[in-house]
């Protein structure tokens, strides 16, 4: 009992004849280390603060009365032209439409490529089980670089355009997407696999009857969540690239003043898209892993 | 006795799921056909440049050098990158008088002589430029490739063993390497060209090269400071990316964790206060990253703390979320006991419900820093901060590819080991 409590070297012993006191005494000393930690973290904290704010160009105390001041200069001219505002947004609607659709696309895209590559590396599963760390190693490598990053050396080499987003996005979901994907193609049940192998089913009919009923749910789920982020992504990509809704607040937002009441109109529909994405897939995913559950 | 509604009832639901299978591949289909034509793909193939995918991958893993004539003073310099601060005299150039052969390999060889320049291309024949009262001439066998290029002004000839240019003013011939040469060291350190044997030597046990500074000091100054790739500011970038995702993440997690309490149902018994905080947390996650970047940089400009408090506003409205639905999964019974012995709220919260969630909440912040990093990669592009300003910078001169693939790999590096480094973190919270 003793070795299991304390460890197997010998040293000093917790005294037994009194418990209370080697119990508290264990507790103080979780409590300092504990303690101990914290400090170094909040110290941490602190430093990288104060230097991020040496780094920067204005202070964090001299910012703060002025974060108001950028949305309270949007608003009121966004107010004081809100005849114009449901126009604007009308306006925009096309733009907004290429930001889903790109999303859309790259989602789909990767989600395919996700698909083949989790298959080919999952365990059991896989045609070519020699490979199956080269796959992974790929979705890896995929998953690792930023999507504007890999937009931006495709737009310089294609021009610019929807094109190079979806390409970029794609990429980057279908890294993210192999690893979710795979993890749960790995818990899937291979009976029937065996049961369709026992059959002479070939690997595509194995897969498709075997598995994919199986996984179907999750997969799902996985895709919207990573719409719901792949939007985001197209949103920012127009802001630093070019193309869609982010191009265009860009080019409100250098305007600057005069134009706020685009702002303010691209804003309100960046903001309502994305709140009804967020709660439509919120509504889905439940009712798809729930119904998972069910059978 | 087959039970007959059931057969029926099996028989549709096998007709559903065959329509299933087919009419969903068929809407994907239609839908990437819709989007196929309303992007025009088409038309991105017509308006690909080639020749930049073909510069930026050459850049990639090859450096080049240029012999330079200046046409005016009849001045040569051989430099790479055609900068004169690292210039150098290759073997493969020889000058005499006025006349300067380059030899490209591969029995390509360029001549500089007075009147002009001469480019032996074996397999075609000899291109010979003339200059003559401010005109430049072309002589070469007709009829010409398209691999030359000719105006009244330029003359541009591309073949795989290298670039020849000539204009009035200049006449210049590129040729590649394979490598990045300077990467370690430039010319003007005395450990430029050593191998790896003897700089370990050199850094442990050889005599000091300068008698003021241990070897070591020297080499990682010299490597630091090195004034084509920039080392230590590029390393410095790096770090400051992580220091932004660090900051936002952290301090996120921290503002979210008390406020979360407010928004758990069994936490917070008064619905006002309950709904409010979540519909706070929903505007702050609809609002998105960006939106919030672009409100932050007006009032605290661009840098490194804009950056730490964009991710640190996003990420709290995230936390929020996840965290107050990990306070409403807890089991209930160890409150139950801890309020059997008199402990008031935050006593309970301390002893009962913390040690419940933490190991999952710090799993869960670990995995949002590790996203992190790559968004604070993004958001640095935008605040001006970190390597993601260096990266943008380096893709919108459009010059310098060999930076740009210095900053992807350092960016891949950077996210795989802290991927690794949260992963181990959270394998071991999880087990305890």
């Amino acid at each position: 009992m003793v070795d299991l409590a304390f460890g197997p070297e010998p040293g000093k012993r917790p005294d037994l004849s009194d418990p209370r006191h080697a119990y508290l005494r264990m507790v103080r000393q979780k409590r300092i280390y504990g303690a101990v930690l914290l400090i170094l973290f909040f110290v941490l904290l602190a430093a990288g603060f104060h230097l991020a704010e040496t780094r920067n160009a204005g202070d964090f105390l001299n910012g703060l009365p002025m974060l108001g001041a950028f949305p309270s200069e949007v608003l009121t001219e966004g107010w004081a032209k809100r005849a114009n505002v449901p126009g604007l947004a009308l306006h925009f609607v096309p733009s907004l439409i290429e930001t889903l659709n790109i999303a859309a696309v790259s989602t789909l895209l990767g989600g395919l490529c996700a698909a083949l590559l989790a298959l080919l590396s999952t365990r059991g599963l896989a045609p070519f089980p020699r490979l199956i760390p080269v796959f992974r190693r790929t979705m890896d490598a995929l998953r690792a670089l930023p999507d504007v990053v890999i937009a931006l050396v495709l737009i310089y080499v294609m021009g610019g355009g929807p094109i190079p987003a979806v390409m970029a996005i794609s990429i980057h979901t279908t890294g993210a997407l192999g690893k979710l994907f795979s993890e749960a193609s790995e818990n899937a049940d291979l009976k029937p696999v065996e049961g369709l192998e026992s059959t002479g089913a070939r690997w595509g009919q194995r897969i498709w009857l075997g598995i994919v009923p199986q996984v179907a749910p999750n997969w799902a789920s996985y895709l919207l969540m990573r719409f719901e982020i792949n939007v985001r992504a197209s949103a920012i990509l127009g802001f630093v690239g070019q193309g869609g809704i982010g191009a265009d607040l860009k080019v409100a937002m250098q305007w600057g003043q005069g134009k706020y009441d685009q702002v303010v109109a691209i804003f309100l529909i960046l903001f309502l898209t994305i709140v009804v994405i967020d709660r439509g897939s919120d509504w889905l995913r439940t009712r798809l892993t729930k119904g998972a559950h069910h059978g | 006795m087959v039970d007959a509604p059931l057969i029926t009832s099996i028989f549709t639901s096998f007709q559903r799921r065959k329509w299933f299978a087919i009419a969903i591949p068929v809407i994907i289909f239609a839908y990437l056909f819709y989007a196929a034509a309303s992007f025009d793909v088409l038309g991105v193939a017509a308006r690909a440049r080639m020749d930049n995918a073909q510069n930026l991958l050459s850049d990639f893993w090859s450096y080049k050098v240029n012999v330079i004539r200046d046409n005016r003073n009849g001045k040569i310099i051989s430099a790479i990158d055609a900068d004169a601060r690292y210039s150098y005299a290759p073997d493969w150039v020889k000058t005499e008088g006025e006349v300067t052969q380059i030899d490209l390999g591969d029995g390509h060889v360029v001549t500089y002589d007075a009147q002009g320049a001469h480019y032996v291309v074996p397999g075609y024949g000899t291109i010979s430029v003339i200059a003559s009262n401010g005109k430049i001439v072309l002589d070469a066998p007709q009829p010409l490739p398209e691999w030359i290029s000719v105006s009244d002004t330029r003359v541009g000839v591309t073949t795989p063993a290298g670039r020849f240019i000539y204009t009035k003013s200049k006449v210049e011939t590129q040729r590649f390497f394979a490598g990045w040469e300077l990467f370690f060291f430039t010319f003007d350190s005395p450990f430029y060209g050593k191998s790896i044997g003897q700089l370990t030597a050199l850094a442990l046990w050889d005599a000091r090269l300068d008698p003021a500074l241990p070897n070591w000091e020297a080499i990682s100054h010299d490597f630091l400071t090195n004034s084509l790739w920039h080392h230590g500011d590029v390393l410095w970038a790096v770090f400051e990316t992580l220091l932004m995702a660090f900051l936002g993440t952290f301090c996120a997690a921290l503002i979210a964790l008390p406020l979360s309490f407010l928004a758990a149902s069994n936490m917070m018994p008064w619905l006002l206060p309950r709904f409010g905080m979540r519909r706070v947390f929903d505007f702050i996650r609809g609002l998105d990253a960006l939106i919030w970047t672009l409100i932050l940089v007006r009032a605290f400009g661009p840098g490194p703390m804009t950056g730490a408090l964009a991710i640190l506003m996003t990420d709290t409205g995230l936390f929020g979320k996840i965290f107050s639905e990990a306070l409403e999964n807890i089991d209930e019974k160890q409150v139950e006991g801890i309020r059997s012995t008199g402990a008031n709220a935050i006593q309970r919260a301390r002893f009962g419900v913390l040690p419940q969630v933490l190991p999952i909440l710090m799993s869960q912040v670990l995995y949002n820093f590790e996203s992190n990093t790559r968004s604070a990669t993004v958001i640095g592009a935008i605040v001006g901060g970190g390597i993601g300003l260096l990266l943008t910078q380096a893709i919108q001169t459009q010059k310098d590819w060999e930076d740009v693939a210095y900053y992807l790999i350092l960016i891949v590096v950077m996210v795989i080991v802290i991927d690794w480094l949260s992963g181990l973190i959270r394998r071991k919270l999880i087990k305890g």
